[in-house]
């Protein structure tokens, strides 16, 4: 990652010194370490060493739970709801299409033609950050009521024909279909893609677009070639940063969707919360975490940004 | 036709990105406005008529306002947590070089590449297994865990590009190191690290699926909202919400006015 190269501006003064540091200089980095590395370490390392056990138990509440190592729970579990994770992982990765699509734009418009709008724009994008989401995705079921004016519209236009005919709703009714839940998702998280979108066009240097100019690129040119390209590290954090939330959310499947769309991340919070079936819940979620970890190294291989944080 | 077929292509992208605001905006004026309304029933769905009677008495719902101060609590102690630990691990990884940098980076990049539920639910099995009471702690030291990296990150960046000279210079002019921290180290930072801060504050206080796992009986104003989405949404839910994004957006407008002036006192 980039911080392990030293600072190219002053490659003299990044010379060590002669004398070797004292040990009391030497531990410096590990006492400003400490206590932050421990806290991850004991709730966030730990607690996954917990699941692990957890999810190899066999037992009842009432019995109580055992390490019987019965790895058999992980093949029961994924056999039961595979259609749950494929269902979460297609709609994560429409949501984050339609982010990318929506959000670009946006990005684009702040980082190269607001001016002095700029700031308030950034703002506009960021406040809902502070606003609770929550009430935001519940205002969503006013929006999309059934026989409200958006669905009118929607369906004047054909749009719900077509949504219909690709199985993403049903009739004329939007809410409890899996356009709401996919439409909640975009929404909720869109600042995640804009915001490291407008980080990487807003330091582009806007005289390569002069230059591409310059040699006779049309505009629609100089994006695919220039512009694109040298976005592509926000491109890739913006997606990452969209697809990993958006795979383990409950709330807006919940919340806009129907027993039709239940989510992975529906059935683990009823497994933990309600039906208290803990070896399932935790082996549901370590299938999770490895298929997410898994998509999310090959993207950024194929990718080819290692720079991340 | 053809000029305006023209305009309309020259100006696609203002247009597209405007349309993309409007989409992150309807939400809140929808909020808003329904913040005037007097429902009939016990959900807030529907527009019946104007009142202010929600403005007027804004605690006026049972436990409501008690939610919400409880989660004002916790996110203050989770930034101030957050906050300090992230920090020092953000200048230990820029300024120094130590065995085992690589482990500690992606310790600290995992928890921000992992779903919020996986880590919610290992918290509870952690928690489950140890036998401690799910409450006001559990969902503090969560909050502090998964606020850390943001901070790291948001820390990092802006000591990164930060000249070292400028440390050097100072000591140069015989200032201590604890001085050199202090007088220049720390302002060249500052923003960084309320960046990180701020980050912290909106992530903590906005969690739901961590707190849902980690709260046992107890109420943060995330859960009382997702309660009323059950059981009925009082008015006065819109009232906060619409409170709460008029005050984001002023606090965010004055920090970065204080930014740009601050800009303009020291160019560089």
């Amino acid at each position: 990652m980039s911080a392990t190269a030293a600072p190219p501006q002053a490659p003299a003064a990044a010379e060590p010194p002669v004398h070797k540091p004292s040990l009391k200089k030497r531990l410096i980095p590990y006492w400003l370490l400490l206590p932050g590395i421990l806290w991850l370490v004991v709730f966030f390392v730990l607690p996954m060493v917990y699941q692990a056990s957890t999810s190899v138990q066999t037992g009842s509440l009432e019995e109580g739970f055992k390490v019987t190592w019965h790895f058999q729970t992980y093949w029961d579990a994924f056999t039961e709801y595979y259609p749950q994770f494929l269902r979460s992982l297609l709609y994560a990765g429409t949501a984050t299409a339609l982010c990318l699509l929506l959000g670009y734009p946006l990005a684009y418009l702040i980082a190269f033609k607001a001016g002095r709008w700029r700031n308030l724009l950034l703002v506009l994008v960021i406040a809902p950050f502070f606003t609770s989401f929550l009430i935001r995705t519940l205002a969503w079921k006013t929006i999309l009521a059934d026989g409200g004016p958006v669905v009118g519209v929607l369906n004047k236009i054909g749009f719900l024909d077509v949504t219909s005919w690709l199985g993403m709703t049903e009739g004329d009714r939007v809410l409890a279909t899996p356009l709401a839940v996919v439409c909640g998702l975009t929404y909720n998280f869109l600042p995640f893609m804009i915001l490291p979108l407008y980080t990487s066009l807003e330091r582009i240097d806007t005289r390569l677009h002069e230059a591409a100019g310059d040699l006779y690129a049309r505009p629609a040119t100089v994006f695919r070639k220039v512009t694109f390209p040298l976005s592509m590290p926000g491109v890739v954090s913006g997606t990452l940063l969209t697809f990993i939330p958006a795979s383990g959310d409950y709330v807006n499947a919940e919340l806009l969707g129907s027993t039709d769309t239940r989510m992975i991340g529906n059935v683990i919070q009823s497994q933990y919360l309600r039906i208290l079936d803990y070896p399932t819940a935790a082996a549901l979620s370590f299938i999770l975490m490895a298929i997410v970890l898994i998509m999310v190294t090959v993207y950024i291989r194929r990718a080819g940004t290692e720079d991340l944080v | 036709m053809k000029s305006a077929t023209t305009w309309l292509r020259r100006n696609l992208v203002v247009i597209a990105g405007l349309g993309t605001l409007a989409y992150l905006i309807l939400p809140n004026v929808v909020v808003t406005v329904f913040s005037f309304n007097n429902p009939t029933g016990r959900f807030n769905y529907a527009w019946q008529e104007f009142s202010l009677d929600a403005w007027k008495d804004p605690c006026g719902v049972a436990d409501m306002c008690d939610s919400l101060s409880l989660s004002l609590q916790i996110a203050l102690w989770a930034t101030i947590g957050a906050t300090v630990l992230g920090t020092a691990i953000a200048f230990a990884m820029v300024r120094y070089r130590f065995r085992g940098r690589a482990a500690v980076n992606s310790l600290i990049f995992l928890p921000m590449a992992m779903p919020e539920i996986v880590m919610a639910a290992s918290l509870l099995a952690l928690f489950l297994n140890m036998g401690v009471q799910l409450g006001f702690w559990t969902i503090l030291i969560a909050h502090i865990m998964f606020c850390l990296s943001f901070v790291v990150a948001a820390v990092k960046a802006r000591v990164l590009s930060m000249d070292p000279r400028l440390e050097e210079a100072a000591r140069d002019l015989y200032a201590g190191p604890v001085q050199t921290f202090v007088r220049v180290t720390l302002p060249i930072a500052a923003p960084g690290i309320a960046a990180g801060a701020l980050l912290s504050f909106a992530l903590s206080f906005d969690d739901f699926i961590i707190t849902n796992f980690n709260s046992g009986n107890t109420v943060t104003f995330p859960m009382f909202v997702w309660g009323s989405a059950q059981r009925g949404t009082p008015v006065q839910i819109n009232v906060i919400g619409t409170a709460m994004f008029v005050i984001a957006v002023l606090v965010v407008l004055a920090g970065q006015m204080i930014g740009n002036r601050r800009k303009k006192a020291q160019p560089k």
